[in-house]
């Protein structure tokens, strides 16, 4: 499992680079994630961290786009806008989470 | 606040490099079963982020025309691979024409899909137009049905012919269903 070092802080990820510990994941790390794929968080991309993170806890898996928005109450349509062109990967590895593996 | 800081050593392909890719997918069957394949696979299309474009036709019309949207139904006539949701029994085929099956099926298969938190044919197109995929109908459909757009989904893009829609995903990898 590689290990990298971000924020000053060493971080698990898988091979792809997702962050495969729910623990070391914190805010600031989030805006460093969001950089990196040229994201500027604002309150519409938090409302969605924050739900992906708290639904993970609860369900144990990372929400799709279609949880997102039957659960989260973001509509696809704006997942797509804040997280162009990829939102269920895209909003996954910002809220330090696996990738989706459901299927819709 | 370190939103400067240097790009992660390992970080996933969002792939923005692989755009351009296209998907065409055929939609001509009109049963339930059959018409979700191709609106699961277009959904993960479009969250790849590829430009993904339906085509409805044949019995696939059913998909997308107002009155009969709601109202695709699954038999297990004819499925010899249908089995029940207990004990991997299969259903005699002799039952499978009997009164009553076919709704009996479709109950059983909307609520297994429920299930699983996907939604019904017309929310699904809902969903998948909402992350940019588009809907285009059948010209020679639309003519044997003696139907227009009025009695289809209102953000069906265009009645086209079988030949516009060649012209139009031009370089497309394509799947018929």
């Amino acid at each position: 499992m590689p290990v990298i070092e971000l924020n000053g802080h060493q971080i698990h990820v898988d091979d792809e680079g997702f962050l495969t510990d729910f623990e070391e994941w914190d805010e600031d790390l989030a805006k460093v994630l969001a950089a990196a794929i040229d994201i500027d968080l604002t309150d519409e991309h938090w409302k969605i961290i924050r739900f992906l993170r708290a639904d993970y806890a609860s369900q144990g898996q990372t929400a799709t786009t279609r949880r997102v928005q039957a659960v989260g109450g973001v509509p696809v349509k704006k997942q797509f806008e804040l997280f162009p062109k990829k939102p269920g990967k895209k909003m996954a590895y910002v809220a330090g989470l696996p990738k989706p593996h459901g299927c819709v | 606040m370190t939103t400067t800081a240097p790009s992660p050593a390992l970080m996933p392909n969002f792939g923005d490099d692989d755009s351009g890719r296209k998907i065409a997918i055929i939609c001509s069957k009109g049963n339930l079963d059959m018409a979700y394949p191709g609106l699961i696979i277009a959904n993960a299309a479009l969250g790849e982020g590829v430009e993904t474009h339906l085509f409805f036709t044949f019995w696939g019309f059913d998909m997308i025309t107002k009155s009969r949207m709601n109202n695709l139904q699954f038999s297990p006539a004819g499925n010899a691979a249908m089995h029940l949701p207990v004990a991997d029994a299969h259903m005699p085929q002799l039952m499978a024409p009997l009164p009553g099956m076919t709704a009996m099926a479709t109950r059983m298969l909307k609520k297994s899909i429920a299930d699983l938190g996907v939604p019904e044919v017309p929310e699904f197109l809902d969903q998948i137009v909402a992350a940019g995929g588009h809907l285009w109908a059948c010209r020679m459909s639309a003519d044997m049905n003696h139907l227009t757009e009025t009695d289809l989904r209102e953000d069906v893009e265009g009645i086209i012919s079988a030949a516009d829609f060649v012209a139009l995903t031009v370089g497309a990898q394509l799947l018929f269903i």
